[in-house]
């Protein structure tokens, strides 16, 4: 066990000769904060607008007050006839267009359905549904708004109806945002980032220099070889995550509302299958780059995309849908989700936590036996 | 005493044999020369006999332990150098050695000692916070050795250890080998140097997996070229070759610098024969004809080529 402590001294003593190195671990996880945090938003907030108005009552005025009133909506353009609203759309500087009709406050006087036409930039699909939501939204009140006040001035009373009107409360994330959904999924990139790529990257830069084959011509032994180079980037792995929910905590608010032992043992569960797929990448590489490319694109860029980190797996084809089990990011997501967001803890999560176990334990033993045979 | 014995090893990678049924004994205290072109098989034979590659069939006693049996023990025994720079560039001089002495588990007293020992040898003596990859390709070798053997093992395996390496370093280097072996370590070394060869007690010549020819420097250039080598001097070299090629007393003709060696056969009779040809049919003026001793390059030239002849024979 001696020599796995030797080991462990000079990757740190190389960390410190490796500027950056350093770097990456340090800059990449405040990068991918800033990013993920900050830039990586589905939320529509300012919803650029134009409004054509033929009826110009002063219903429709009401009506058109309320969307500026909302605090989503800016009327950027108030057009005066079709070219225009054709015109706006197609150059792209506005995402809806409220066309109302000039019969518009007739109709509804006369208990009659008013039609309100929107025009919508579908271009970004995203945004479109959402604003769509909105404006149902916004409409929805304001007709619902018109019964008293028709009953009021015609001096009868409001029948009771049967309407049903959804109160929705929001759990876990009560502002919506898609920051709270993505900034704990970077706990797990990050991990994967360290334990995956710099843990093979290390093993095959010992390979491409040379210093792999004295180090097997010395007494050390595969095994301790391969604990040696592990620990360090475990240890890399955990100051990351650490550094990310401090900064998820005091940057964006997002504090870890469940047991945070709880998260460090999971992730500890997670590496297993990440080191586990560092050393299989070290032993089919011969150079950097390779292990460069293989860990990204072969194993990195899947993991991301099926494990739920960016799109909700629901949404996914049956087939895909099947592929994300055998994903070990896919739990990990499940369970970092759940304990910062949801303050959930090991009862809940259990069954994430043993595939995890599992999946780590294979993969780490399949690969380990393949870096002995290899290293012969 | 034999340090090491190899008896029939034999490696192969799939249907490709890299090292055929090979068997020798090395003396302990010798320095003993693997010789052989690119892909002979040298460093296969090496990473059996250092215990880091499994042989096929065969076994090898290296410092009394087999390498089938007990690697473990072959591991801790030997020292083993690279042609590749096999110390951490990014290390510092000390690091380096801090590393492999405890690697190698010396005790702290006896590791001091090692350690000065290993930056005399390798002459940084105050420079050991130096960052190894800031030292010149000579001093590099010499801390790569050093670190090698700063365990004391009885055997040390040096793979090409001066390629790469200036004439004037490769000259230091050697005189550090023979230091090894006068302190009784078994030196094994591979070379691509045919001068370098000459150094060692004994050497072996390996091609396509197979010894192909072996003994001392001079029982292999007694024993494996029987004809005279004569070497002329003139001038038009290269018109004056291609003239002696076509004669029917010469078997080999090879160009060296200025000079043109052939190796002759019972259809030479004298000198005469050689001016006249050039001088007087060709008008090229001669100006020495001397028979000389083989260098080990004549030898390994004429085996090589005596192998591929059977080789392709057989096929």
């Amino acid at each position: 066990m001696k020599n796995v402590i030797h080991i462990i001294k000079k990757e740190f003593l190389q960390f410190k000769r490796d500027p950056k190195m350093f770097g990456i671990i340090l800059v990449s996880p405040v990068l991918q904060l800033i990013l993920l945090g900050y830039a990586a938003t589905l939320d529509v907030k300012i919803v650029h607008t134009l409004v054509f108005d033929q009826d110009r009552s002063e219903l429709s005025k009401d009506y058109i007050k309320r969307f500026e009133n909302s605090g989503f909506f800016s009327i950027d353009y108030y057009a005066t006839d079709y070219n225009q609203v054709t015109e706006q759309i197609n150059d792209g500087d506005i995402i809806v267009a409220i066309v109302i009709p000039n019969d518009f406050e007739k109709k509804i006087q006369r208990h009659e359905t008013a039609k309100v036409q929107l025009l919508f930039n579908g271009s970004d699909g995203n945004t479109a549904s959402i604003v769509a939501g909105y404006i149902s939204n916004i409409t929805g009140k304001f007709s619902q708004n018109l019964f008293p006040d028709y009953f009021n001035v015609n001096g009868g009373r409001i029948i009771p109806s049967a309407q049903i009107t959804p109160v929705i409360r929001i759990w876990y994330n009560p502002s919506l945002q898609t920051r709270n959904f993505m900034v704990p999924g970077i706990v797990g990139l990050l991990l994967s980032n360290i334990t995956l790529i710099l843990a093979s990257l290390a093993i095959v830069k010992e390979k491409e220099v040379g210093t792999l084959e004295q180090l097997m011509v010395t007494p050390i032994k595969p095994f301790e070889l391969m604990i040696g180079k592990m620990i360090p980037f475990i240890i890399l792995g955990f100051a990351a995550v650490i550094i990310v929910i401090t900064a998820m905590t005091f940057i964006f608010n997002i504090p870890v509302r469940g047991n945070i032992f709880f998260l460090l043992f999971a992730s500890f569960l997670y590496v297993l299958s990440t080191l586990g797929f560092g050393l299989l990448v070290s032993t089919i590489s011969h150079t950097q780059q390779q292990a460069m490319m293989i860990s990204i694109f072969g194993i990195m860029i899947p993991m991301v995309y099926l494990s739920g980190f960016a799109f909700p797996i629901e949404n996914m084809p049956k087939i895909i849908q099947a592929v994300s089990y055998v994903i070990p990011l896919r739990y990990f997501i499940t369970i970092i989700r759940g304990v910062i967001l949801k303050g959930l803890g090991f009862t809940d999560l259990w069954i994430e936590a043993s595939v995890l176990f599992v999946m780590g334990i294979s993969i780490l033993l399949l690969s380990s036996l393949r870096f002995r045979k290899k290293l012969g | 005493m034999n340090s090491i014995e190899v008896n029939n090893l034999t490696k192969k990678f799939g249907s490709f044999t890299a090292v055929d049924n090979v068997s020798f004994n090395v003396k302990k205290g010798e320095i003993f020369g693997f010789l052989g072109a690119n892909g002979a098989g040298k460093s296969t034979t090496i990473r059996m006999l250092c215990a880091i590659l499994e042989p096929t069939s065969g076994d090898a006693i290296v410092g009394r332990y087999s390498i089938n049996k007990q690697p473990d023990q072959v591991k801790k025994n030997i020292g083993y150098m690279s042609q590749r720079f096999s110390l951490y560039n990014d290390l510092t001089v000390e690091e380096n050695i801090n590393f492999f002495g405890g690697v190698y588990g010396l005790e702290e007293s006896e590791f001091e000692e090692r350690k000065k020992w290993v930056l005399k040898i390798a002459n940084l003596e105050g420079k050991e916070k130096t960052l190894t990859s800031s030292l010149p390709g000579g001093i590099k070798q010499r801390l790569a050795l050093g670190t090698a053997v700063i365990h004391k093992p009885e055997i040390v395996f040096l793979d090409e250890p001066t390629s790469g390496v200036d004439p004037i370093s490769r000259r230091r280097f050697w005189d550090l080998i023979h230091e090894l072996s006068s302190e009784g370590i078994t030196v094994l070394v591979t070379t691509h140097y045919l001068e370098e060869a000459e150094y060692c007690n004994n050497i072996i010549l390996i091609n396509r997996g197979k010894i192909i020819a072996q003994g001392t420097s001079d029982e292999l250039k007694k024993n494996y070229i029987k004809n005279t080598i004569l070497q002329i001097e003139c001038d038009k070299v290269i018109e004056a070759l291609e003239i002696l090629e076509k004669q029917n007393f010469v078997n080999e003709v090879s160009i060296f610098g200025n000079s043109i060696h052939i190796v002759v056969n019972d259809n030479y009779k004298n000198e005469e024969q050689i001016r006249n040809l050039l001088e007087k049919n060709h008008s090229i003026n001669v100006f020495r004809i001397d028979s000389i001793v083989p260098t080990l390059e004549d030898v390994f030239i004429h085996v090589l080529e005596e192998d591929k002849e059977n080789g392709s024979s057989k096929n």
